[in-house]
Parts: C-alpha cells; structure tokens; sequence
C-alpha cells in the first residue's frame, strides 16, 4: 500500500504492507534509528515519537494510519547543531545512563514542556509515567526537564 | 519481533463510508479506533481480522459536546481529551479522576472512549464510569441507529451488543444538576489495570440521597455496576453508617477472581472500601462542601 508520511520535516512515499508498525517504518524504511525499539507492548515508550505534534507510542500504531501525517523523531529534536533545552537539559544534569529510554523520553518531555512551559514535579513524575528508564530512578531526568524549562531555546523550532 | 497477521486496511472517511467498508470486507473485518487495545491482540494472534477499517479520520465520531440534558460524547474521542474536556470536569469531575489513572499520557493521545467501552476488558476504568453514571450508547448500523443502556451494554469479557456490521458511534450521559461524582483506583503501578476501582455519583437533595449510580470494575460486578447498594442509599441520609452500609453491599455483590494483581477476598475488600471512599467525597460534593 502506497503511503506519504512526512518525517521531520521530509516527505517520504514507500510502499509498505498494511501491518508494519509506525516504528519499523521510521527505523528500517527511513534508518532512523534514534527512535527506539522497546517493549514491543506500548508499555515502555522507546518508541515514542509525535504524530501531528502529538507523542505516541510507534510499537502500537500502525505506518499506514500515519500516512498523510507528519512525523517527528528525536532526530528532529535539534536546530541543525543547535541542541534542543531538552537535550542540554539530560546532558547538564546527567539524565541517562545506558541511554535506551532517552529518545523517547526526550520526545515526551519536549511535548510536555510545549504544553506547560513550568510544570511542577508531580507534573514531570505523571508526564514521564508512560516512559520506563531502568537507571537512573528518574531523579535526573526530572532535573533535565525542570533545567529545560529554566532554559528555553530562544527560537521555536518545529518539524 | 511480534508483527500482526496479514490484513487488508481502508480508511474511512465517515461513518457511512465504514459501514460500506465493513460490509464489502465481510464479517472477520474490524473497525480499528486507538489500536492500543486491538493491536497488541494482533501482534499476539489473539485477534487475527481479514481486514481493519480505520476510523480516525472521521470527524463526526468526535468531539464532546452538550445536546439538551446530555453530554454526548464521540466514540473517537481519545483518553486526552475526556480528562482536559471543560464540559466533563464541570458536571462529572468522576472522568477526570479516572482518566488520571488510565495508561499513561502517550497511550491516552491515542486510546479512545469507543475502544476502551468495545473492548469490554474486565477491567476497564470507562466501563466502569458508563456504568456508574447509567450511560447509554449509540450504535448505528445499515438499518440505521439504536440506544443500550450501557448497563446493558456490555454481554461479559470482551462482548458487546455492538453486533457485525455495527459501529458504536457516541457515547451520553444524563446532567443530574447538584451530583457530586468521584473515582477511587487502586493499581500496581502507575498506569497498570485496576487491582480494584469504583466511581460513583451521588445527588443530595433535602438531606437525603435521592439519586446515586455505583460502577465496579476489575471485581467481577455484573454490568460493572451495584444496583442493589444503590437502592438501599436512595431516601436515606448520607451518613457514615448509610454509606458504609451501601458500599458493603456493593462489595459483597461482587465476583472477583485471584490473579497476579491479588486475591479474591482482598479485592473483594477494595471493593467496598473504594466504594466507601468514592461516596463520601461524592456525597460531600453534593452537598456543597
């Protein structure tokens, strides 16, 4: 089936079977490997990218529901050599270890900060709830997000 | 690598245009709204449809909106939007404090009240809320539209009178001016299945109840709800002893069964504690306070 999805800003026509998922799609029709292949379940959110500005889990979408939508990945995250506060923000306060939920968590945190420039812990703690990291307890993470919304970029970038 | 079985998929452009999908791809054909319940069974070949018919890009299966005393609710209508919806958190604050504890905030951009009220898990939060605040459903087939109660809505696991050919299209609730409404869930963790939970509303009029609904889920409650707990409360003050009363009865109307989130007794235990919990804040909302 003959899809056009448009990924960070790119348009791309392939045609795919019915079944592949968003995220085999972004990983080995596109090879862009930055968005994560986790648990498989919609559980662990690795995969998480933004459908029309809006985070999802790829492992749970299928590439043809996305057909006609933009696509944003953490490849998509940085303004040319321009990192996003977000990414500043996991690099100044050591928000990753191993570094596999860090795509997708980076993806959810960018949407939350979109939403709600001055979120609150709590607001962090529930934002993060759908994106599992296995090492750092998250007390980093949360501190990335709180040190990108000290931070702001000073233009906007989108895909 | 788990990847679905081979399907054919189309994408419908309104509810007619599914309904003529649905009948041109035959009876193993399904409509596919978040896919975060209907996928993962396909990954796993627990569902194996001929077909999907993406209903998505519908927009008349969207929005929440007020038609006379109900709020009518899109059954596109995804997790994100019921708990950010004014229209909801002004006359039944009972979906907020569910859909805080539904998934997750990805699962919730994409899961719907449609897909959530279909899939008829056990456990569903939503079919508990529909229950507990006597919803109906709107189903529309060839032959055209018809109501159930979504007390009646639901035939057990993962059965409903949604029948082939059919598509549950809207989802309303009756305004009852001066309810108070509440949620209480007990998980695991964040985002998991209900252990327990019960959503009630409440209204208290002349220092008695005079209307209230109970919904259940994850213990086994037929329908997700307890009509008897809820006929006992009505005529009677809201007091401690009342509602504690009701919430027992509402508890030992329930099956649970023992799995990995606990054991029967104990959830029978969340039941009525839950129960207990939900009306009194219910109750108090009612009144004012």
């Amino acid at each position: 089936m003959q899809v056009t999805i448009t990924v960070n800003g790119v348009e791309h026509s392939r045609d795919i079977e019915p079944r592949m998922l968003l995220v085999h799609f972004i990983r080995d029709e596109l090879l862009l490997r930055g968005t994560h292949w986790g648990c498989d379940t919609s559980n662990c959110g690795a995969c998480t990218l933004w459908v029309d500005n809006e985070p999802v889990k790829s492992c749970t979408m299928l590439a043809v529901m996305a057909d006609g939508k933009a696509i944003r990945t953490v490849e998509g995250l940085a303004n040319g050599a321009e990192l996003d506060p977000i990414q500043k923000g996991f690099m100044e306060c050591h928000g990753l270890q191993c570094g596999f939920c860090t795509p997708g968590m980076m993806m959810t945190c960018r949407a939350l900060l979109d939403g709600n420039p001055h979120p609150t812990e709590a607001e962090i703690r529930e934002g993060i709830s759908g994106n599992i990291c296995r090492c750092t307890g998250y007390k980093n993470i949360v501190a990335a997000v709180q040190w990108a919304a000290e931070n702001p970029a000073t233009s906007e970038v989108t895909a | 690598m788990q990847t679905p079985a081979p399907f054919d998929y189309a994408k419908a452009t309104s509810v007619a245009d599914a309904l003529a999908l649905l009948d041109k791809h035959g009876e193993e054909a399904r409509v596919i709204a978040g896919g975060h319940s209907l996928l993962p069974m396909m990954k796993l070949r627990l569902a194996r449809p001929d077909a999907l018919i993406d209903l998505n890009d519908i927009a008349e299966l969207r929005g929440i909106r007020i038609e006379g005393n109900e709020i009518v609710v899109g059954a596109m209508v995804r997790h994100a939007e019921i708990l950010s919806s004014a229209i909801l958190a002004e006359h039944y604050p009972i979906f907020r404090e569910a859909e805080h504890m539904i998934a997750d905030p990805i699962v919730r951009n994409r899961g719907t009240v449609g897909g959530s009220m279909c899939q008829a898990d056990p456990a569903a939060d939503l079919s508990a809320v529909g229950s507990a605040l006597k919803g109906t459903a709107v189903i529309q087939g060839a032959a055209g539209t018809r109501t159930v109660a979504l007390r009646d809505f639901h035939e057990g696991p993962y059965e409903t009178k949604v029948q082939a050919g059919e598509i549950l299209t809207q989802v309303r609730y009756p305004i009852r001016p001066g309810a108070g409404s509440a949620y209480e869930k007990v998980e695991r963790r964040a985002g998991d299945w209900a252990v327990a939970s019960s959503g009630v509303f409440v209204v208290v009029s002349g220092g008695v109840v005079t209307d209230c609904g109970i919904g259940l889920t994850a213990v086994g409650a037929d329908h997700y709800c307890a009509p008897a707990a809820e006929e006992f409360l009505i005529g009677k003050a809201p007091t401690e002893e009342n509602l504690a009363a009701a919430a027992k009865i509402a508890g030992d109307s329930c099956n649970p069964v023992a799995d990995q989130r606990g054991p029967a007794d104990y959830k029978a235990h969340l039941a009525y504690e839950l129960t207990l919990r939900a009306l009194r804040r219910a109750a108090r909302s009612s009144q004012g306070a």
